[in-house]
């Protein structure tokens, strides 16, 4: 499965009558990431979503890793992390038995060791036996960003990934990001936060209406003018 | 299979921990054992006809509550998107929720035909391994198609009302054949229980396979 991690053409879906994509172009080289903005029903999970495959596009084709999404989607699976909205995490089990059960279903090899590792990279080696339902909104996107880390996957697609955070957890899933990014892992990051998420990305794009309707070069483009963008085209569609 | 094994061991890992499915069902259990008994009041003579009804009354309705149960574990955080995320083939889910939900019933029934043989005066010792059968091939039966629909409606806003809709009409057919072998079993013995011990075999195997076929299109989007 060689070939960019993510190609999307004309991707379309609808839920019940509302066409919620009309046509999504997006192409992701290894290495890139690439944050999405969008106001409020833009868009930007849909996205996400059908590009973890967790839902089916009604139009279009994606691609990633060179491979019809529609053939061979465990093994497509197995190269993608997901965060979304919600953290999918049991909250009757503890963050570090959330993290087996995962670790068993990825096939994670030396479980117990990786575990350790993202618990004290989530800053919750002190916590890893506490039920999830304890932790605090914060520790619970933690948590979520290490589940989607747990499989080192090749693509990385976080929705909000920065919310609850606080500013030194924001640091550190900022570096972490970049180290993923020059390590040659690829992400597609849904956020209203410019500001943290320009630092990271290599490339911006701003969904609205279904479409891409803006790209910009993330190391060009200052938080200032991204956001004088998206006003812009935000206000000029209203 | 492994997958499968996995979510069984979560599942019942919860449970044990919460017990937040099993006291439910009990309390449900006992109280419609009671209430249809107290209501019928049957003689000796009339208590073992009486006896299949009253069980298989509470079972169906304890296992709903049991299987919706097993269905919002996987709502609570979206956690069913980082299952449907995993590199597992969705007959192991359903597999893996299938077994748990067979435990659960399993652990209902050693607690409800316990007290009907008690409060029908039924002596049920002398005809626990066949009466063991006719409820582990009803259970297997009844929780093949719950899980399937246990799916289904965990998906759906009205999924408290939407579960027995969808069920309890395809259920006709496992009740049928399990009254029928069950009633046989306590007035005789299992020689007398084959013709509703064919239908639950064959409701058992056309809703494994079918639960198994089919669990896909039902939990993704």
């Amino acid at each position: 499965m060689i070939g960019p991690p993510i190609r999307a053409e004309r991707l379309a879906r609808g839920f019940g009558g509302v066409r919620v994509l009309t046509g999504v172009d997006l192409t992701v080289a290894a290495g890139e990431v690439v944050v999405l903005l969008g106001p409020n029903g833009a868009g930007k999970t849909t996205l996400l979503r059908i590009l973890a495959l967790l839902l089916a596009p009604t139009g279009g084709r994606l691609v990633l890793f060179g491979t019809d999404a529609t053939r061979a989607p465990a093994a497509l699976r197995r190269r993608i992390g997901y965060a979304g909205h919600e953290i999918s995490c049991y909250p009757d089990l503890s963050g570090a038995e959330n993290l087996a059960f995962y670790a068993q279903l990825f096939g994670v090899a030396e479980p117990a060791a990786r575990i350790a590792r993202l618990l004290a990279w989530a800053g919750l080696d002190g916590a890893g036996r506490r039920p999830v339902r304890t932790y605090s909104r914060g520790m619970s996107q933690r948590l979520a960003l290490a589940r989607a880390l747990l499989h080192e996957p090749d693509l990385l697609l976080l929705d909000e990934p920065f919310s609850g955070l606080d500013p030194d957890a924001v640091e550190r899933l900022q570096q972490q990001l970049l180290e993923l990014r020059a390590a040659g892992h690829s992400i597609v990051l849904a956020t209203h936060d410019v500001d943290r998420a320009a630092p990271v990305a290599s490339r911006i794009a701003i969904l609205h209406r279904g479409r891409i309707a803006w790209a910009g070069d993330g190391r060009a483009d200052d938080a200032a003018v991204i956001v004088a963008a998206y006003r812009t085209i935000v206000a000029e569609r209203a | 299979m492994r997958d499968a094994l996995a979510i069984l061991a979560k599942d019942l890992r919860i449970e044990w921990r919460t017990r937040e499915g099993i006291s439910s069902v009990f309390v449900l259990g006992v109280l419609l054992v009671v209430v249809l008994t107290m209501a019928h009041d049957p003689s000796p003579e009339t208590a073992p006809t009486l006896a299949p009804g009253v069980l298989w009354a509470a079972f169906v309705l304890t296992g709903m509550l049991g299987v919706q149960r097993g269905f919002l574990l996987e709502r609570e955080n979206d956690c069913l998107a980082g299952l449907l995320g995993a590199p597992v083939d969705p007959a192991a889910i359903y597999a893996g929720k299938l077994a748990a939900n067979v435990v659960l019933l399993a652990v209902m029934q050693a607690v409800v035909v316990p007290l009907v043989g008690l409060f029908l005066h039924v002596d049920l010792a002398a005809r626990l391994p066949a009466l063991l059968l006719v409820c582990l091939l009803g259970n297997v039966g009844f929780a093949s198609l719950a899980t399937l629909f246990g799916a289904l409606a965990a998906r759906v806003r009205a999924r408290e009302v939407m579960l027995p809709l969808l069920l309890l009409p395809l259920l006709v057919p496992l009740l049928i054949g399990a009254v029928q072998a069950t009633r046989a079993v306590l007035v005789g013995g299992l020689a007398g229980a084959s013709g509703g011990l064919g239908v639950l075999v064959a409701f058992d195997v056309i809703f494994g396979v079918a639960g198994w076929l089919l669990f896909a299109y039902v939990v993704r989007d």
